[in-house]
């Protein structure tokens, strides 16, 4: 396989980068060693866009979300994701030390040309979030602080680069960069070799291994750890605002959202990692954030038991903490992405737009005459219960299979899900078809609609239910077929557990 | 759209809705709905495909298939209609139903009574914060057994399983026999939380280890579960430091509790129980709003089928009673609290004179086991009306409660219900 283009991940950059250079005449792949699109940081983080008023205009993550900003309004409706855009945010203080660093964090954000800031006292904080401690005293609001569905933004980028061209490989991963007289040649995966003339790396946590595959680096990427609380959408309109805890305390601070679904999301913490891929969450890390942020400043949040899930997010966090994105130093048509910790999720149009110029700019023999039939959006996905009553009935009407629900919790029908299954980046395990449907994403997490699920992915996909995973190679849901009297035979110790 | 009407409309097909409907159809009602979201009659019945259900209501053996197509039978042979792959989305004030499926599309239902029987789900590992990695093979007992005994597949070979509710302990035994290793049950709780006769059937009988004070702190696995770690638990049940031991496992199964499923109740208003999660009822098992009945699982779990059913047929014979304007109300409502060791008491009013029934029915649990007690009824002087003796209790079992109708006097406002030695 030839092609112009290899961006490597299929994360919300690789994803923006692939949606903005579709748009143009070049042959592009993109590949992803996971089952799916969007399975690293860009999938678990606070599902915040920042406007960049607490960021150092500086450094370069500082530059490209303040550029960022205001292109998500279109690109949200092109594309129909999930955005709130001016759900603004609050920094909640408890003592007088935080308002000097509020009043420091303001005149930043106006440095920065944010408009709307400003320090809001005891009354109208009470007012503007009822359930919040009694004992905060002030806080610092900023209008401009959206949230997006960090899923949906990556994988309708990614639908609209597919639909616009775009090959995405998935379960493809790159084991090696072929070079050539200082050129890059071509990618060498598990799935055989791509030959290319650019080579972008926006391997996310993996950037630094990738990027050490042409050239000494002289910079690493630690995954920074931070665990998240998912409440239960009864609580949903219990917080107002995304809500940061001061940030004295803990760099930026914690936050508690409400996400576009509905939800309460709160987290996170930072604990710096060597393993790339520990998503654990511990026992410390949930008691911290319970303990922190979540009981100080809305006390009647549970500590479990409205708890949807817990969860573990990894920032990709480079040495010298700004983004790196620029030429490998002795290697042509290598393009590094590394380093995109928070503002990432808020920088990635800007991000995507500075690559491009970055490809331009190797004076490579690319068409970048924009193409005939490009297509702006997606095909938009059918959600149901965000439906009139009538428009539903319409739907069932032509396609029945919208009117049998598999998902209780959230009121999830069997067409989404087929949808989900069939959609320009497939579904093709139990967690791909939540991630999309939300079907076993509410508070019976999957009890009911699992095997119903597992079925329908069978029957799409016309494979064995032993073969289907809950997230892809190695996770299998079930193991052994009743009737395999292999289980029987099977030298196994009947071991019990002995305390 | 569609719009339909009936006189009453059960939501939900398992034994709670086809008792209650068939009730209700006995006691004169003419056109009567039964909303079922499965694709059957019959509930988690279906997939229970143990014995021991009905011992106490047809005093004989059954499975839960079978106990299950006795009242199906029934239903089938009456003019009661049923929607299967039915999901009821919403249930407004001016007592309208929202329903879809794919055959009527999304439909309006106008009734004058609504039976609520929706029953329970399973609470999650994550609704634990049970914290660790996040593999495959990590699921409720409920899911396995649906696996198991309706799909025809096994989760794992090597199983253990936290918690002893009923299913867990049904599930050690069935893997079991289908050939998996069932390695120990862990129960946080200082006793076994299901049926005495479950602990001693399903785990005493194939020699499968049940460890009290213990619970699973941390899971292990990124794609598939390869083991878990657990820990003994202190007496705010707190993980020992140094009590902690890993164990090897491709399968952890979840019977930690069952939580009656609300979310309808909750919209239109019917008002709940912090305790059971289910509404608050009178003795007629109707909810705070007066239109509105609920029993089965969706109101309190329950430990056996046998008494959803008698309940089921308290709220049947009230709806009826209800559309046909034959509740008569008593002079006084009394409410019922209860005292030492009671975790809850089902209903938590009584609200009729009812000529016909000689007693009160109460269903509850108790908080902690205990042995040769005394289950004591107070008036609202304090006054001991009713003593029932019990040679033990426990959580898993519930109590029930016939109070004699002719001690509940006019003037009554309150009884209360506790545990003497």
């Amino acid at each position: 396989m030839k092609t112009d283009i290899i961006i490597i991940g299929g994360g919300v950059i690789g994803s923006a980068i692939a949606h903005q250079l579709a748009r143009y005449n070049l042959d592009i792949v993109l590949v992803e060693k996971e089952s799916d699109i969007c399975m690293g940081s860009s999938k678990a983080n606070s599902s915040m866009v920042h406007d960049g008023y607490n960021v150092d205009s500086q450094k370069l993550k500082g530059k490209l979300v303040l550029k960022a900003n205001p292109y998500f309004e279109k690109l949200c409706k092109d594309l129909y994701i999930p955005y709130v855009k001016n759900i603004g945010s609050i920094v909640i203080g408890f003592e007088d030390d935080d308002m000097k660093v509020m009043k420091e964090q303001m005149a930043n954000g106006q440095k920065n040309g944010v408009k709307g800031l400003r320090i809001v006292g005891k009354e109208e904080l009470h007012q503007m979030e009822p359930n919040i401690n009694p004992e905060a005293m002030f806080g610092l609001y900023n209008p401009n602080t959206g949230t997006i569905n960090p899923f949906e933004l990556t994988r309708a980028l990614a639908e609209n680069a597919v639909l616009n061209g775009v090959k995405v490989l998935l379960n493809t991963e790159v084991q090696g960069v072929l070079v050539k007289n200082q050129k890059v040649e071509a990618v060498r995966t598990n799935k055989g070799v791509i030959g290319a003339k650019v080579v972008i790396n926006a391997a996310g946590l993996f950037a630094d291994k990738v990027a050490a595959m042409v050239e000494n680096i002289d910079f690493e990427i630690k995954p920074r750890k931070g665990q998240y609380f998912l409440y239960d959408k009864k609580w949903g309109d219990y917080v107002k605002h995304t809500i940061y805890s001061s940030p004295t305390k803990i760099s930026k601070g914690m936050i508690i959202v409400p996400t576009t679904e509905g939800n309460i999301l709160a987290g996170s913490n930072a604990q710096l990692l060597d393993d790339k891929e520990d998503v654990s969450t511990t026992y410390e890390g949930l008691e911290e954030i319970y303990g922190k942020i979540i009981s100080r400043i809305f006390p009647k949040l549970p500590r479990m038991g409205d708890v949807i899930t817990t969860f573990t997010g990894l920032r990709a966090a480079a040495t010298g903490e700004d983004f790196i994105i620029g030429y490998a130093k002795t290697v042509k048509g290598f393009i590094n992405v590394a380093g995109i910790q928070s503002p990432g999720l808020s920088s990635c149009p800007a991000i995507a737009m500075m690559v491009e110029d970055l490809v331009r700019d190797l004076h490579y023999d690319l068409n970048f005459t924009e193409k005939g039939n490009y297509r702006i959006d997606r095909p938009k996905p059918i959600v149901l219960r965000d439906l009139s009553y009538e428009e539903r009935d319409e739907l069932i009407k032509k396609n029945p299979d919208y009117g049998t629900i598999i998902c209780r919790c959230e009121t999830v029908s069997r067409g989404e899900i087929i949808d989900a299954i069939h959609r320009p980046i497939p579904a093709t395990n139990i967690d791909a078809v939540k991630r999309r449907t939300r079907a076993g994403m509410g508070r019976c997490q999957g009890g009911f609609c699992g095997p119903r699920v597992l079925d329908i992915l069978k029957h799409e996909m016309n494979i064995s239910p032993l073969e289907v995973t809950k997230k892809g190679k190695g996770s299998y849901v079930l193991a052994f077929n009743n009737k395999d009297l292999s289980l029987q035979e099977a030298r196994r110790d009947h071991e019990k557990i002995v305390l | 759209m569609k719009r339909l009407y009936y006189d009453i409309v059960v939501i939900g097909g398992g034994p709670a809705g086809l008792s209650a409907a068939l009730e209700a159809k006995k006691n004169g009602v003419e056109k009567i709905l039964i909303c079922e979201r499965g694709s059957s009659l019959g509930g988690i019945l279906e997939q229970c495909i143990h014995n021991g259900f009905g011992l106490q209501y047809f005093k004989e053996e059954l499975t839960g298939p079978e106990y299950a197509d006795r009242f199906i039978k029934k239903v089938k042979a009456t003019d009661i209609d049923v929607k299967l792959n039915t999901m009821v989305i919403d249930v407004l004030d001016n007592r309208k139903i929202i329903a879809v499926n794919h055959l009527d599309g999304l439909f309006e239902i106008d009734t004058k009574a609504v039976i609520l029987a929706m029953g329970c789900r399973e609470r999650t590992r994550e609704a634990l914060t049970i914290p660790g990695e996040r593999p495959s093979g990590v699921m409720t007992a409920g899911t396995a057994q649906r696996y198991v005994n309706v799909e025809g597949y096994l989760p794992g070979k090597e199983i253990v399983i936290l918690g002893s509710g009923d299913i867990g302990l049904i599930m050690a035994r069935r893997l079991t026999l289908e050939g998996a290793n069932v390695k120990g049950v862990l129960e946080i709780m200082p006793y076994s939380t299901g049926l005495v006769r479950n602990k001693v059937q399903c785990l005493d009988d194939y020699n499968i280890p049940l460890y009290l004070n213990h619970t699973v702190i941390d899971i292990h696995g990124r794609e598939r579960l390869e083991g878990i770690t657990i820990a003994e638990v202190d007496k705010q049940l707190k993980a020992i430091p140094g009590s902690e031991k890993r164990i090897k496992c491709d399968t952890l199964l979840l019977s930690v509790g069952l939580i009656p499923e609300n979310e309808l109740s909750k919209k239109i208003n019917v008002q709940l129980d912090p305790v059971t999660k289910g509404p608050i009822v009178d003795e007629k098992r109707r909810t705070s709003v007066p239109w509105i009945f609920a029993s089965g699982n969706v109101l309190h779990v329950h430990d056996i089928v046998d008494n959803v059913t008698v309940e089921s047929e308290i709220a049947g014979k009230a709806a009826a009673e209800y559309i046909n304007s034959q509740l008569n109300a008593r002079k006084k409502r009394i409410s019922v609290t209860h005292g030492d060791n009671i975790g809850y008491v089902v209903p938590q009013f009584i609200d009729f004179d009812d000529a016909a029934e000689k007693s009160v029915r109460l269903y509850m649990r108790v908080k902690h086991p205990d042995r040769d007690v005394s289950i004591v009824v107070k008036d609202n002087g304090g006054k001991v009306i009713a003593n029932f003796s019990k040679e033990a209790v426990t959580p898993g079992s519930m109590l029930a409660l016939p109070v004699p109708a002719n001690l509940l006097r006019s003037d009554l406002d309150n009884i209360n219900i506790s545990i003497m030695k």
